[in-house]
């Protein structure tokens, strides 16, 4: 009796194991410097709203993942080269980025971006130095637009350009700006209209990685089915509505 | 109740002490450990490969002869920074290419596909389903072999040079002893190579100190990265929230290595009077009259 429980046990585990073994592994690549998308919190671990968009759709699609940091910069060289599987960055989907690289159905919904500036600039100010973050669509927007950009390779480097009076804007995903507008005491203001740049957010992955790609469209669909994407856009975003 | 469990609701020297001690804090205090980690191991190999390319120069065997100069020249000649990116790179790929023709014989699509680099997932360095630290500590050996590479090749130079600098009427003087070239080189050649190289190599290593924030170029996560993370404003999605401290982080990296520097400017003025004593130059005699 005690030998069939012992191998009972064995084999559970050894299956469970071979479960485990089974699963795809995939390396999630994101950035970890733009809250609230993804940011790195005080526990040293990668959190936001992309973490937990990121851990439902590899528990939906049974993917066995963990999550790595890269700069943003060299975020889509870094992928095509193997070093990781996706990037899950709060990268919109454009064109120029799909030559390289394929895009998931987006997970988050076309977002207006925003010019911040210091207080007391009046709407001007988005006609002179405008920061923004390296390889962004808010970089491209600016250089095509009259204003000079200045580009940096984080987005919190952009901020501090404004504060220290080098550029006289940012222009940046509303999403992101918006909490650090509202903690800033009045420092900073919104100035000039939202320009809407962008087609969405989605999960970047190798244009070879077909079957992955389709597994992460299935589990995006689920979700959006199921309205826990919208949840989680309300949880993070305030005053955001999930669209799903 | 635990003593950091409200960071909201505390102040002063308690917010600070819960503050600095997070487990992101202790990452960046445990990046110290790595670029001093870089520093103590690239040394050796530095001074093995100088070793190396100085005796290869020297060789009377033509193809050796050659490597050495080449190796030595070219590495000296292209910028550190280019090299540092170009390494790494470079050896990732060629040893997934071999292991790729090695492990995956019946794959038969091509490596570069487009913009994208495909090898089967057998081939991949590390493999991607080791865990993270293998990620880490692969990234880190990279480096670590491009830094070996860079700085071997200026070691090489020095060694050469100071080969070169000892006197020739000290290794006549030998061989009218009736020793053999071995026995030359290893009681007279060598030992007073020393106090001719220190000078050269004391500056390699500073210089090394120096260089070691290209880890962060290479996207290992060493202080930098940590002091540059850290230091950005945090908004009150962070447990800590707090402005742009970047400027008290960098101050502390800046402290930090003129500390480093400073101790082995203390620590090379030691070997200094050690290697020169006896010799027939200043510093022998400044070593001699000192009573050492």
């Amino acid at each position: 009796m005690k030998k069939t429980i012992l191998l009972g046990a064995a084999i559970a585990i050894i299956s469970a194991g071979a479960a485990f073994a089974d699963m795809q592994k995939v390396r999630m690549g994101t950035e970890g410097a733009y809250p609230p998308y993804n940011f790195i919190n005080d526990n040293g671990e990668v959190d936001g709203f992309e973490r937990e968009v990121g851990d439902r759709v590899c528990a939906l699609a049974e993917l066995d993942c963990s999550w790595v940091k890269n700069d943003w910069d060299s975020i889509i060289p870094n992928l095509v080269s193997g070093n990781y599987d996706t990037i899950i960055a709060g990268m919109s989907i454009t064109e120029e980025r799909d030559q390289v690289i394929d895009f998931s159905e987006q997970y988050f919904p076309p977002d207006p971006s925003a010019y911040v500036a210091l207080k007391g600039a009046g709407d001007d100010a988005i006609n002179g130095v405008v920061a923004a973050q390296i390889a962004t669509i808010q970089a491209s927007y600016v250089a095509s637009s009259d204003a000079t950009v200045v580009e940096f390779a984080t987005p919190d480097e952009t901020l501090a350009a404004v504060r220290s009076g080098e550029a006289d804007a940012v222009l940046a995903d509303a999403a992101y700006l918006e909490p650090i507008v509202a903690e800033s005491n009045g420092d900073l203001i919104f100035v000039g209209d939202r320009p809407a740049i962008g087609g969405g957010i989605g999960i970047g992955v190798r244009e070879s990685d077909g079957d992955l790609r389709a597994k992460l469209n299935a589990a995006i669909a689920t979700m959006k089915e199921d309205g826990t994407l919208n949840a989680l856009i309300e949880k993070w975003f305030e005053g955001r509505d999930g669209p799903y | 109740m635990e003593f950091c469990a409200d960071p909201a609701t505390i102040e002063g020297a308690k917010w600070w002490l819960c503050y600095l001690t997070t487990p992101k804090h202790q990452q960046f205090y445990f990046s110290f450990l790595t670029v001093l980690a870089l520093i103590l191991l690239v040394a050796p190999i530095t001074l093995i490969l100088g070793f190396g390319g100085a005796l290869a120069r020297r060789s009377r065997f033509y193809p050796l002869k050659l490597f050495g100069q080449i190796y030595t020249s070219m590495v000296r000649g292209v910028p550190d920074i280019v090299f540092f990116m170009f390494v790494p790179i470079a050896m990732d790929q060629g040893l997934e290419i071999i292991r790729h023709w090695i492990n995956c014989p019946d794959v038969t699509g091509a490596i570069y596909q487009g913009n994208d680099f495909v090898v089967c997932t057998a081939a991949k360095l590390p493999l991607s389903t080791s865990p993270q630290w293998v990620h880490e500590t692969y990234g880190f050996f990279l480096a670590l072999v491009a830094f070996s590479i860079v700085f071997g090749a200026f070691a090489a130079n020095t060694v050469d040079g100071a080969l070169n600098a000892v006197p020739r009427n000290q290794l006549e003087t030998g061989r009218a002893y009736g020793m053999t070239s071995g026995q030359v080189f290893r009681r007279v050649h060598l030992p007073q190579m020393w106090g001719y190289a220190l000078p050269g190599l004391s500056n390699l290593w500073m210089i090394l100190i120096k260089a070691t924030p290209l880890l962060f170029l290479l996207g290992v996560e060493d202080v930098v990265y940590w002091a540059r993370e850290l230091g950005s404003s945090k908004t009150s999605i962070f447990t800590y929230p707090h402005p742009d401290w970047r400027i008290w982080y960098f101050a502390a990296l800046l402290v930090f290595y003129l500390l480093l520097t400073w101790v082995s400017e203390k620590i090379f003025a030691r070997f200094r009077t050690r290697f020169t004593r006896g010799q027939a130059s200043s510093a022998g005699k400044i070593a001699i009259e000192a009573g050492q």
